[in-house]
């Protein structure tokens, strides 16, 4: 750690954790009212652990990139960063919003009300007061981010972070708009669902992977920048048009169809191009950086994303094809594997390099962080499975035989309890990962050593 | 592409002349209650429980309208089930102008132009 501010970091890490335990337990639950489906019916409803698993996670992730940009920030600019005490302000009020929106949900408090009460559109259902906090927040990240890189150096890396993390704050404003005719608001409602995670949180993926790289494998810049700009290309050139591939069927015109189509099949490039970059870097690379469960996650993070965000959505994207798969649980395999693929790794990589250096220590765990990993990826490979046949059946049964929703969803129970069984260990790696980023044990892992490392 | 949509989605596809005041508060009845955290709505949603968006048709909306309405509000009033093993709606508690509010609003959604979505009747 060169510079004082960095240790802003640590702090949007920590909190990070606790909600990304927080989401994995709710999933579990939910996993666990699937195959039971009277536990906790009247205490806590599915719709109501479904709002904390989902929110949970979109905040956990989201303070991870405000953590990984206020930790980058100051290395690449090379100056402190503009105000650390705003970005402490800006962590307090997301920490008070995301637990005071968790609490609206579980209480049901205020409900109706249209500043105090849940707002109910998917994803989306924070009270109004909480989303007009995130909009201050994000004001607040982007001055603070300005500012700093105003006053120092201005590279790449920190342009294509500022573009992405900027676009999140701007296609979050479609979030407060609306209307009464659910087409035009499932139109602007996914402005900020695909936008962001099939659009600008790329660019974030692209540049902290890219830091990582150049860290890690000691490749020069100029090699990192040009990727970067490769892949931004791609992204935004498939990744805007690709929001066609939700205009098929919710009362938008027949020619989104085509659209959605070509741009999203094209949306794996980027992807693709991210696993590229990652492994052409280490083979490049001189440098044999200790640590060694920061360049796991980091590959991972790119294999996992290529496979879950990528191959998983190009199998159902093809119009012709969502006619049938729409809304099934093939939608459910791809959502798990490309969230945790790209998003979840991306954090826990950036994670598991920052820390060592935010608490002073030499990279430490590292076989538990290790094993963390493969339980974790492991663990939701296996879920992706269970739940892509379940799609399969459930689509086949459901959607070309005409069989009834609940009759079809009998029938699936075994997909739903090894479902269960690979969320279990999911959790488990969750918690060791946590375990393994705070506890303070050294344990240094030389290049000689038989953990693989790949 | 955006606003052409939004005309079309207006204009033609929604009877957005049929958008009464009633669909409207069976729309925020639909948010207030998160709804979409169980149900999908044209295939949006979580995916525990059955699809909403052509649900009056399921429930034999093309030829009896009135009768179709009468039998979803009646399901939603008597839910929970509590039959051990099977999935559990809440009940909402909600009174008979808020239950035909939600009955107009599933009317209104089901005959969106979706372009032939969902392939069945089953959702």
């Amino acid at each position: 750690m060169k510079y004082q501010s960095q240790k802003v970091a640590l702090a949007y890490f920590a909190c990070a954790l606790v909600l990304f335990a927080a989401q994995v337990t709710f999933g579990l639950v939910l996993g666990y009212i699937y195959v039971a489906p009277n536990f906790l019916a009247e205490l806590l409803p599915f719709n109501i652990a479904r709002m904390v698993h989902t929110n949970a996670l979109i905040v956990w992730l989201l303070l991870g990139f405000f953590g990984a940009a206020y930790y980058l920030i100051p290395e690449e600019s090379e100056r402190e960063l503009h105000s650390p005490k705003l970005a402490y302000l800006q962590l307090i009020l997301l920490m008070v919003g995301a637990s005071a929106a968790v609490l609206t949900y579980l209480f049901n408090a205020f409900e109706g009300n249209f500043l105090l009460g849940k707002e109910g559109r998917e994803f989306l259902e924070q009270p109004l007061w909480v989303k007009l906090g995130i909009v201050v927040a994000a004001l607040i990240f982007l001055y603070n981010f300005t500012m700093t890189v105003l006053k120092g150096r201005k590279t790449v890396i920190t342009n294509v972070l500022l573009m992405g993390l900027g676009g999140i704050a701007l296609f979050f404003l479609f979030s407060l708009y609306n209307p009464s005719n659910l087409t035009v608001d499932k139109m602007y409602w996914w402005y900020v669902v695909h936008i962001w995670v099939e659009g600008v949180w790329e660019l974030v993926m692209a540049s902290v992977l890219a830091f990582m790289m150049l860290k890690l494998t000691g490749v020069d810049r100029e090699v990192v920048e040009k990727w970067l700009y490769v892949i931004v290309a791609l992204a935004l050139f498939t990744g805007l048009l690709g929001t066609g591939h939700h205009y098929y069927w919710i009362g938008t015109p027949g020619y989104w169809q085509w659209i959605g189509s070509i741009f999203s099949a094209l949306e794996i490039l980027p992807f693709f191009a991210m696993v590229l970059f990652t492994f052409v870097m280490v083979w490049k690379g001189r440098r044999e950086h200790p640590n060694k469960a920061a360049l796991l996650w980091a590959l991972g993070c790119s294999v996992l994303a290529f496979f879950g965000a990528g191959v998983w959505g190009f199998m159902h994207t093809l119009a012709p094809m969502n006619y049938y798969t729409h809304g099934t649980q093939v939608t459910a395999a791809h959502g798990h594997l490309a969230f945790f693929g790209a998003y979840v790794s991306l954090n826990l990589a950036i994670i598991s390099y920052a820390m060592p250096n935010l608490l002073g220590r030499a990279p430490y765990n590292q076989v538990l962080n290790m094993v963390s990993f493969w339980l974790m990826a492991s663990g939701m490979a296996f879920m992706t499975f269970t739940l892509t046949f379940a799609g399969v059946v459930q689509t086949h049964l459901q959607r070309v035989n005409g069989e009834g929703f609940m009759e079809v969803q009998d029938q699936l129970g075994l997909f739903y309890w090894m479902r269960f069984g690979s969320g279990v260990v999911v959790v488990i790696g969750a918690l060791l990962f946590i375990f393994a980023m705070f506890a303070p044990r050294r344990e240094i892992i030389d290049a000689g050593s038989a953990v693989p490392a790949e | 592409m955006t606003a052409q949509s939004h005309i079309y989605a207006v204009g033609k596809s929604t009877n957005a002349d049929k958008l009464t005041e009633a669909v409207v508060r069976g729309k925020r009845l639909w948010e207030k209650h998160a709804c979409v955290n169980c149900h999908t709505i044209l295939g949006e949603g979580a995916y525990f429980a059955p699809e909403l968006g052509n649900v009056f048709f399921r429930f034999g909306g093309r030829e009896d309208p009135a009768g179709a309405k009468e039998a979803i509000k009646a399901w939603i009033a008597s839910q929970p089930t509590g039959i051990e093993g099977r999935r559990q709606m809440p009940n909402f508690h909600l009174t008979d102008a808020e239950l035909a509010d939600l009955a107009e609003f599933f009317e209104w959604v089901a005959k969106i132009d979706t372009q032939g979505w969902p392939p069945k009747d089953s959702g």
